[in-house]
């Protein structure tokens, strides 16, 4: 028996032997066995792709028909519950190309036990995750120019919201520069700058920057929202901060994701990014109700990560690596290509497929790919 | 204070915008300002706007006041008399025009009936609200926009007689309906606009229903009988323009048949046609590359040694003949001056079109569909009254456009067919309700629905389902396939990149684009794509040594490189738009050297 199966090893994958070994009856016969096996090897070999198949146009044109049927005005939903997220066509761009900036970043948090059975907890930490400026609790800033100072008059409401103190609000923008010093008087904080050069303009500009310091919750993240997902609370958020997010204690590391792949690619890995990507794709595709093959996002998924870094479909990202000067050229900014390749010296061997529609060759794929070998005679 | 602005330009600000906006609008009235200036007091934003300027989309309205209409009963019947007229309206405040602006401050009623005291406006008529042409469409108000809307464009497309005195004109590209008719189901815009001086369209008998496949997505299947009748019959009119030229140096172009001499003469057979003034006759049959005005031009551009050469100094052919794919007879001829006091001569070439499968019709309710069939009259399903329809049109295409107004059409044509009298469809109007048609096609002895029982052409087994079938106005569209069919097996090549030339006029090819070559490449198909491509195919020499193209001296029968002189010279076949690359990349200082090595 185990000899039969060592001899498939290398005809079938491991799991399928796996398979077969467990749902075939103990008491069976080597031949029917063999051809059992024999079977499996037939249909494994058959939906194997056959070599010089053209997969990656097949995935282009795969994904690039549906995506002519895209609608491109997705659904606004009104209200507090939904967050606007780019979908569509824009959204499959951004991640294609790899945008660094993607337009509209996004997590979706979710919490360890006992944390994600909702409750008030889950809105404190919701409050804590989410960024408050300055300009978010302070009802007032003035300028003045005797003392040189900024006074911003504080919500203490608000402050006792966050469970802060006027004085850490006052330690916060004390923070963001050494010229300043500060002074805290119930809900007023005085800031008196320090600065060479003093001017009125200098001072105008120190309270815009002001404005924007951050005095609590993790950087970038615009807007919280508790949801319910399943039978448990996860927080969804707008805008990304997934490296100080995972580091919480309280937050299921495992299971929270963001939307940027340049993100997941810096904290989590190449891999990491290369599944995002797959994910972030068939997304939008199911979101329109379309159907594509995940091979084939797959494949472009695969393309886009090979090298370690996540390039983008474009003529900086995985069109620059094209051995091609013909190929590169004939992509976007043709004379670009031509003049370095002439300039360095480069030559074209004319291996992949547009060279040769270019030169009116056969090109090598399908049956333009076997050569024939035989020995002339001399 | 409120800002004042003429024309989006602040004039000055006034102390109370109501009463100064009130007043405005009542000197207007009165004929104390002129009628052009509109005004509108935004409460948001606490500012005037007076308007005069040209190019504002503006609307008359009839005033009202205390909730009820200015128009009385005696401008009526003065207006019946022709005593007062439409300006005399305007003159005395009756009725004004509204811009978009001032219009957001009127409360406009739409039935007199429906007036009440806040009122400022009666609307003249519900049609006021669309166009000339969109009011053409009877029924409008049982059909969405989106089909009322390409129902007045497909108006527009139809051919009819644009002109009457279209036999003295020299248009381009112009279509004449034979046969045009009346609409049996009109509005009161076909009245007004004197529509039957100037028809578009025939009444024809539609049957809605599917005919073995031949009427699918859109199409629709004529009666070969009512074709051989005249319906959709038209005639194409184009004219051929020559001027007798002059040019530097008493050189001038001659009308003539041209000499044999003349440089790029054609054939005998093409000049057949021609008269002595080198002018083709009235009533003649002309062909693709027929000559319709021979002329010959001087020799261009003369210098240095060439001036004396014998064979330069030749006249130059430039006849005007038929283009390509085209035919017609010679219908009229015009000799008389250009502006600059030169010799022109129009000749207008007529081709009479009879529908053929392509053609475009379309009833007035945005359902456009092209001839996918025309069917013997023998074939045709009949009534039991032995009626053919001219037209089978498809069931499929109504309900996902919910054109109802066609339908209602149907119904009110056959109404107005059988008791001879037209039917008023006027958008909004209550003259014609579709109870009201119903009940009359009842009491003409039809089914109020409009449904016959009807008989299998072929077969005269009588059919199962009842056909619902009414007569209807139908437009010929001038979109025809003898103005767009083309095939090319081998043909005219562009001389620079020596690949097909594009375009029906010059004889091309159907493009095989970039997203079509792919389609090749993704089933693998390498040689078949090569063999697509291989209309520019070219053989060049290319020298071994320092891979440039090299020369052929075919007198010789050698090659050799001009640069290395003898060294080994090889034979290539590329596509000529990759050696116009090579070219042009030598041509930017690029040095592009083939490296040859052995296929196999």
């Amino acid at each position: 028996m185990e000899e039969i199966y060592k001899e498939y090893e290398d005809k079938l994958n491991p799991a399928m032997l796996q398979e077969i070994r467990a749902n075939v009856p103990e008491k069976i016969s080597h031949e029917k066995l063999k051809q059992i096996l024999d079977k499996a090897v037939e249909i494994y070999d058959g939906s194997k792709v056959s070599p010089g198949e053209c997969i990656g146009l097949i995935a282009a044109q795969s994904i690039g028909e549906p995506g002519t049927q895209m609608v491109l005005n997705t659904f606004h939903f009104a209200g507090v519950a939904e967050m606007n997220v780019t979908m569509g066509l824009p959204r499959i761009i951004e991640v294609l190309d790899a945008t660094k900036n993607i337009s509209t970043p996004m997590m979706e948090i979710y919490l360890k036990k006992p944390y994600c059975d909702g409750g008030e907890e889950i809105k404190k930490i919701a409050l804590s995750i989410k960024e408050i400026k300055l300009k978010d609790v302070a009802t007032e800033f003035s300028i003045n120019i005797a003392d040189f100072t900024i006074t911003i008059t504080v919500d203490e409401e608000k402050i006792k919201n966050l469970s802060l103190t006027v004085s850490q609000v006052g330690k916060a923008i004390g923070k963001f520069s050494k010229n300043l010093d500060i002074k805290t008087e119930k809900n007023v904080i005085v800031a008196k700058v320090s600065q060479k050069g003093e001017s009125i303009n200098t001072l105008y500009k120190v309270k815009e920057k002001i404005k924007e310091v951050s005095i609590s919750g993790m950087k970038g993240i615009k807007q919280v929202l508790p949801v319910r997902r399943g039978d448990e609370y996860i927080i969804l958020t707008a805008g990304s901060n997934i490296k100080t997010i995972l580091q919480l204690e309280y937050v299921d590391a495992e299971r929270t994701i963001t939307n940027d792949i340049a993100e997941i690619a810096d904290v989590l890995g190449i891999e990491a990014a290369r599944e995002a990507i797959i994910n972030e794709v068939k997304k939008v595709i199911d979101s329109q109700g379309l159907k594509v093959d995940i091979r084939h996002i797959m494949l472009v998924a695969d393309t886009m990560c090979v090298s370690g870094k996540v390039k983008g479909i474009t003529r900086y990202g995985v069109v620059s690596e094209k051995s091609s000067v013909l190929a590169r050229a004939s992509f976007e900014t043709p004379l670009k290509h031509i003049i370095r390749a002439a300039v360095v010296g480069e030559e074209d061997m004319l291996t992949s497929v547009i060279e040769n529609v270019m030169l009116n060759q056969p090109i090598p794929i399908g049956t333009g790919l076997p050569g024939l070998r035989s020995k002339i005679r001399k | 204070m409120t800002d004042v602005y003429l024309n989006n330009k602040f004039v000055g600000t006034i102390e109370n915008p109501s009463e100064f906006v009130q007043k405005i609008i009542y000197d207007r009235r009165k004929g104390v300002i002129d009628n052009n200036v509109n005004v509108f007091y935004s409460e948001k934003d606490d500012e005037v706007f007076i308007e005069n300027s040209k190019g504002r989309v503006r609307r008359p309205l009839i005033v009202v006041k205390e909730g009820k209409s200015l128009l009385t009963d005696k401008h009526i019947q003065q207006l019946e008399k022709n005593e007062i007229s439409w300006s005399d309206l305007v003159k005395q405040g009756v009725v004004e025009y509204l811009d978009p602006l001032e219009e957001e401050m009127a409360m406009v009623a739409f039935f007199e009936k429906d007036l009440a005291r806040e009122h400022t406006h009666l609307e003249i008529s519900p049609i006021t609200m669309f166009g000339l042409i969109t009011s053409l469409v009877p029924f409008a108000n049982h059909t969405p926009s989106a089909r009322i809307n390409m129902g007045s464009k497909h108006q527009k497309q139809g051919i009819g007689i644009y002109a009457a005195n279209y036999l003295v004109r020299m248009d381009m590209d112009v279509n004449i309906l034979h046969y045009a008719q009346f609409p049996v189901v009109k509005t009161i815009m076909h009245d007004l606009i004197e529509y039957g001086k100037h028809p578009s369209g025939q009444n024809l008998v539609i049957a809605v229903m599917s005919y073995k496949g031949y009427n699918m997505e859109d199409a629709i299947i004529l009666n070969r009988g009512s074709v051989d009748r005249g319906v959709g019959r038209s005639t194409y009119f184009r004219p051929a323009i020559t001027e007798e030229l002059s040019y530097a140096g008493g050189l001038r172009d001659t009308l003539c048949i041209p000499d044999k001499d003349v440089k790029g003469y054609r054939s005998e057979h093409d000049y057949r046609l021609l008269e002595e003034d080198g002018i083709i006759y009235p009533e003649a049959k002309i062909e693709e590359a027929d000559v319709i005005i021979g002329k010959t031009s001087p020799p261009r551009f003369l210098s240095g040694a060439e001036e004396y050469s014998l064979a330069s100094n030749v006249r130059r052919e430039s006849s005007l003949s038929v283009p390509h794919g085209e035919e017609g007879i010679i219908d009229f001829v015009v000799v008389t001056e250009s502006e600059e006091g030169n010799k022109l001569v129009q000749v207008r070439v007529r081709d009479q079109r009879i529908p053929e499968i392509g053609d475009k019709f379309t009833s007035r309710h945005g359902q456009k569909g092209i001839i996918g069939m025309i069917l013997e009259q023998a074939d045709m399903p009949f009534t039991a009254s032995g009626i053919t329809p001219d037209i089978i049109f498809s069931p499929h295409g109504i309900p996902s456009r919910q054109s109802m107004s066609h339908l209602i059409e149907m119904i009110g044509g056959k109404v107005g067919a059988l008791s001879g009298r037209l039917i008023d469809g006027t958008t909004f109007s209550t003259t014609e309700t579709e109870a009201g048609l119903r009940s009359e096609l009842k009491k003409l002895g039809f089914r109020e629905n409009g449904v016959e029982t009807m008989y299998n052409g072929e077969t005269g087994e009588q059919m199962i389902a009842r056909i619902f079938i009414g007569n209807m106005y139908y437009l010929k569209l001038k979109y025809m396939v003898a103005n767009k069919i083309q095939s090319r097996a081998r043909g005219p090549i562009q001389l620079l990149t020596r690949q097909p030339t594009e375009g029906r006029a010059k004889e091309g090819g159907m493009r095989l684009g970039e997203m079509e070559k792919d389609t090749f490449v993704s089933h693998g198909a390498s040689l078949l794509l090569k063999e697509r491509f291989d209309a520019d195919r070219t053989v060049i020499p290319v020298c071994e040594t320092c891979g440039m193209i090299a020369v052929h001296n075919e007198y010789k029968k050698k090659s050799f490189c001009p640069v290395c002189g003898d060294s080994e010279i090889t034979n290539i076949e590329i596509a000529y738009a990759f050696k116009l690359l090579v070219d042009e990349l030598k041509a930017m200082c690029i040095y592009p050297k083939l490296l040859l090595r052995t296929k196999y």
